[in-house]
């Protein structure tokens, strides 16, 4: 028999409160990341010039990035129909994938921002730099946050245990993918 | 509730392999969008369809269209919230004047004893060159 966490057994309002939890962070991330990108487009309509400073950003890598989590996102989701149907090694399998997909965004970006602070542009180059990497540096860590949770919830998959917390660590890689969604036309995009 | 029951509550079938081609279909349409250098295409592809893209992703890979109704409530709210910091601080941050107010010609430049250091630093990094 093995031992249960109250957030695996309760149901709050009809919400196994695991799940409510995930999307009451959710919301406080939506408060933390929707700051940075409502302050970053008010200060940008307000100063045009920051387009010289946004044209030096690469469209490419942030296009790859964009294909990297996307591609990560399927491999999330599909992890949790896995989970869904009680096949715990498939979802551990699949939430491998995903924790690949963000250590290659990751690596990616590491390249991207040696190459642009070895040019010069660092966060202390102009306004739109200090936003660049604040945002992109924020969403990062979130990334890698999102990585280590999934190792643990993987290595419990494998062994067909707690597979309720695949759809968890999903839903908080999701919203992950989707401020990038964002992130991505605001900083690579729009020049 | 477990990831079976879960299911079992909500019996949508999805094509997940389908909605991820349609994302990377409009992945390469907001990339493609500024090449044609018109500014409103530009726009409508770069950020329309990062609203699409995020919309289907919330729906199709979140599952939020079967979520409870207090999810959509809580998002709701925070949403609005941001739109309200958005009203509330845009003003200051755009313009320059209002009924009651108005920047002077100094507002965006640093203060003296801010602009003294950054020049005393400066000459003193020529000195030692």
């Amino acid at each position: 028999m093995s031992a249960h966490t109250i957030a695996t057994t309760r149901s709050a309002m009809g919400i196994p409160t695991g799940r409510l939890a995930v999307w009451w962070v959710l919301c406080s991330e939506i408060v933390i990341f929707g700051g940075i990108l409502v302050s970053y487009i008010m200060h940008r309509l307000g100063h045009p010039e920051w387009g010289h400073q946004a044209a030096h950003t690469n469209l490419w890598i942030g296009a790859f990035n964009t294909l990297v989590l996307l591609s990560s996102s399927l491999s999330a989701v599909l992890a949790h129909q896995a989970a869904e149907q009680g096949n715990g090694p498939k979802a551990a399998r699949l939430l491998f994938a995903t924790i690949g997909g963000g250590a290659t965004f990751l690596t990616v970006k590491g390249f991207e921002w040696t190459e642009e602070i070895t040019h010069g542009m660092t966060i202390q180059s102009g306004g739109f730099w200090s936003y660049y990497y604040t945002a992109a540096g924020i969403h990062a860590t979130h990334v890698l946050a999102g990585m280590v949770i999934m190792v643990f919830i993987a290595m419990a998959a494998l062994k067909n245990r707690d597979l309720h917390r695949v759809e968890l660590v999903g839903i908080y890689w999701h919203f992950v993918d989707i401020v990038w969604i964002f992130l991505f036309p605001l900083l690579y995009i729009a020049k | 509730m477990s990831a079976h029951e879960h299911a079992a509550a909500h019996p949508v079938h999805r094509n997940y392999v389908m909605i991820w081609a349609i994302l990377v279909g409009l992945l390469v349409i907001s990339v493609a969008g500024p090449f044609l250098g018109i500014r409103v295409v530009t726009l409508i592809t770069a950020f329309g369809i990062a609203l699409v893209k995020a919309y289907m992703v919330a729906k199709n890979f979140m599952h939020l269209d079967v979520e409870k109704p207090i999810i959509h409530w809580l998002l709701a709210i925070i949403l609005v919230l941001m739109v309200l910091l958005f009203s509330g601080l845009a003003p200051d941050v755009m313009k320059d004047s209002g009924r009651n107010w108005k920047k002077d010609a100094g507002f965006h430049t640093l203060p003296p004893a801010a602009e003294h250091a950054v020049t005393d630093e400066h000459d003193h990094g020529a000195k030692n060159h």
